[in-house]
């Protein structure tokens, strides 16, 4: 098991890593979250052994390895921009960890067929990097990591550079490919979606601080706090001061509704709102909930959802839904907050009433 | 600006194209109306970034020609078509204000000092950009600095066109949507003709009316967004556009009924196939996971594999060797094991060699 102990990163002045504790799931698909420059590339490397902290240690399989070397570390990484040798065949592309490590000429060449077959990589392994398409030139990078039978394999965004679609398709099968294996993976992305769909664990950071850890879809649906909420939602989760007040919650002088469970024992006072853009839905389409009229700023198609800007009292809103709604510029529409699906935060940004 | 026809265009990089691989275009006839939003989507490879750089004048087509209004530019030097460009990294002269960045292409031009100081602020009223134009360009971030890019695009009222080759591919997610429906903003504000490149399904259904789908050289489709999703021309295009994209399934064709399985699979196109698959022709039915229910009746299934999107929950079952992909609400239950699907008929078609039924090229 990887673990950081009060692992801290200065550099001068700045703090790039604020005290940071996290013990990763063994076996499991690690997922880290975060925007660009909120410290995900930073963390891997130090988990990598290519960064030392400032402070704090890091601990593999009960044994402290701070400040043990890369090298010395059985630790594979494949990067956004995939790296290869370019004057090496795919073969020897993926054999060059096994040939550093010394391995046998017949184990050799069983391992990096084998893995070749599990990325699809077997009919070109005689041909060059330059000769293959981007996806599989990351593929060839990922194989790479995958023959050394590392103990941590980190990957730092690396589907970002690849299209849409062959994104999807590697998205399915990477969590497939560790699923047997005995290491620890850490996969670093900005994406909410991706997260989600790789499963496992997620761990949101934000400004240089883990805000979370658990299994993915505990800390989508149950973040601790707004920075969480913020960082795991995609597209961007909706926001609003509202006073409490009694059982009495209101987000305008003319919207509000009553405060459920244990949101009524909070004391009064002013909290942020969030509430995703898929529990905002056209009234005409919606369930229960409660009725706000606004003018439309924005409206897309994508063809099988719809999505709707609208000025919710001075703020820019989302509705998401399915289906095809159509809603002119300017016009004045009625959208039905699913108010059970809010999330409530204090003024310090702690989550309040689960 | 004018409306933009392409007209026959091929383009091959070799000096002597033999084979039909040897063509980056294979055929492409297109047209651009004033003032519309266009999105040629595509796999890296299918041709769009040729088509784009042939319309900017970077290249040369083969054969066939380019017209901007009544003019055929086809010979004519990018300087010389008046096309403002956004690339995927923004393109910013860091040691420039905002504002100097946003009037360097009037100064150019010799644009009076006053029109250039209205036509500045107007544009950056549009981007947001107003409260930061005495700033230097360097300190911005990677959507600023896009901002001004797409700025210096719009600054000039007499481009023809704004091409945009995956604008915002450098964006976070989260500013993404921001930047993406300031575009479309824009757009509906301007009305200036604009051409975005992605591979990005979202940012083409969201950003275009039209959505150009390329591949392997042709255009498969074009169409509105809801066409694309409702109607895929090509199996292609229902794979491509939707995520997950559309089921294939293998099927027979008998009696005029489709059968999946031997299961008989009510679509909205049979009669059409029986005429367009006569004789030879694989037949495959395509039906999106959105328009896939379980039921008590229907294709039996066993349930494989549940993945949780968030808003909605992507669930893999499989008959046999098949898979069949069934998108669920996050509210809606999940059956475990053995359970059974039916396909929403108004929205299940038959598809010959890849063709949707009687339409193939």
């Amino acid at each position: 098991m990887l673990a950081l102990k009060n692992v801290m990163l200065r550099a001068g002045a700045a703090t790039h890593i604020h005290d940071t504790s996290l013990a990763l799931e063994r076996g499991g698909f690690n997922v880290l979250l975060g925007t660009t420059l909120a410290g995900k590339t930073t963390l891997l490397q130090i988990m990598a052994g290519l960064t030392q902290p400032s402070a704090g240690r890091v601990w593999f399989n009960g044994r402290d390895v701070t400040g043990v070397a890369v090298q010395k570390r059985n630790v594979s990484m494949v990067f956004q921009q995939f790296i290869n040798y370019p004057n090496l065949s795919v073969y020897e592309n993926i054999a060059s960890p096994l040939r550093v490590a010394g391995t046998a000429a017949a184990q050799l060449r069983g391992r990096v067929t084998h893995v070749a077959e599990l990325l699809g990589l077997a009919p070109f392994l005689a041909r060059r990097p330059a000769e293959l398409s981007g996806g599989q030139q990351q593929r060839t990078a990922l194989a790479r990591a995958l023959v050394k039978d590392a103990d941590v394999v980190l990957l730092d965004e690396p589907l970002a550079n690849l299209d849409y679609k062959l994104r999807e398709a590697l998205r399915e099968e990477l969590p497939h490919l560790f699923a047997n294996r005995d290491c620890t993976v850490v996969y670093a992305t900005t994406e909410p979606g991706e997260a989600l769909l790789l499963g496992g664990y997620t761990a949101t950071l934000h400004e240089g601080r883990v805000t979370q850890y658990g299994p993915s879809s505990a800390v989508y649906r149950d973040p601790v706090d707004l920075a969480t909420a913020r960082v795991f939602s995609d597209p961007p989760i909706n926001t609003a001061t509202v006073e409490k007040r009694g059982a009495r919650i209101r987000l305008s002088a003319e919207v509000g509704w009553e405060a459920e469970g244990s949101l009524r024992a909070q004391p009064d006072g002013a909290y942020t709102v969030g509430l995703r853009p898929h529990h905002v839905r056209p009234a005409a389409s919606a369930g229960a909930g409660v009725e706000v009229e606004c003018e439309v700023l924005i409206a897309e198609i994508s063809g099988s959802e719809s999505v709707v800007h609208f000025d919710l009292d001075g703020l820019t809103w989302v509705s998401l839904s399915h289906g095809v709604h159509r809603f002119a510029v300017g016009e004045r529409a009625r959208f039905t907050l699913d108010v059970t699906q809010c999330l409530y935060f204090a003024p310090d940004g702690a989550r309040v009433a689960a | 600006m004018a409306r933009i026809r392409l007209e026959a265009l091929r383009h091959s990089y070799l000096a002597a194209p033999a084979h039909d691989a040897d063509w980056a275009l294979k055929q492409i006839d297109l047209q651009w109306q004033d003032g519309g939003a266009y999105a040629l989507l595509g796999p890296s490879g299918c041709g769009k970034t040729t088509l784009l750089n042939i319309v900017s004048g970077l290249l040369h087509p083969t054969s066939g020609r380019v017209r901007f209004g009544e003019v055929d530019v086809t010979d004519q030097p990018p300087d010389r078509r008046d096309i403002a460009q956004v690339f995927q990294f923004p393109v910013v002269y860091d040691t420039m204000t905002v504002f100097d960045n946003l009037a360097f292409p009037l100064r150019n031009r010799g644009v009076p000092q006053a029109q250039i100081a209205a036509r500045v602020h107007e544009i950056a009223a549009l981007l947001d950009l107003e409260p930061m134009l005495a700033q230097r360009a360097a300190g911005l971030t990677a959507d600023g600095k896009q901002k001004i890019s797409l700025g210096r695009g719009l600054v000039r009222s007499d481009v023809n066109v704004i091409m945009l080759d995956e604008p915002l591919t450098v964006i976070d997610p989260h500013l993404k949507w921001r930047l993406r429906s300031k575009l479309k903003e824009l757009h509906q504000r301007i009305r200036m003709t604009m051409v975005y490149v992605t591979h990005d399904q979202t940012e083409a259904m969201t950003f275009a009316e039209q959505v150009v789908v390329m591949h392997e050289g042709r255009v498969v489709q074009t169409g509105t967004p809801v066409e694309l999703f409702e109607r895929p021309r090509h199996t292609f295009v229902g794979h491509f556009i939707g995520s997950p994209g559309m089921n294939v399934l293998p099927c027979e064709l008998a009696g005029g009924v489709a059968r999946f399985a031997g299961i008989a699979v009510p679509t909205a196109n049979a009669a059409t196939a029986v005429n367009a698959a006569a004789g030879s022709g694989r037949i495959e039915i395509g039906v999106r996971p959105e328009f896939v229910r379980f039921a008590d009746g229907g294709v039996p299934v066993r349930v494989a594999r549940v993945s949780d999107a968030g808003r909605h929950r992507i669930v893999e079952t499989r008959h046999g060797e098949s898979v069949i992909r069934v998108l669920l609400d996050e509210r809606d239950p999940v059956p475990s094991g053995e359970a059974r699907v039916v396909f929403d008929p108004r929205f299940t078609r038959l598809y010959v060699d890849g063709w949707l039924a009687g339409e193939a090229v």
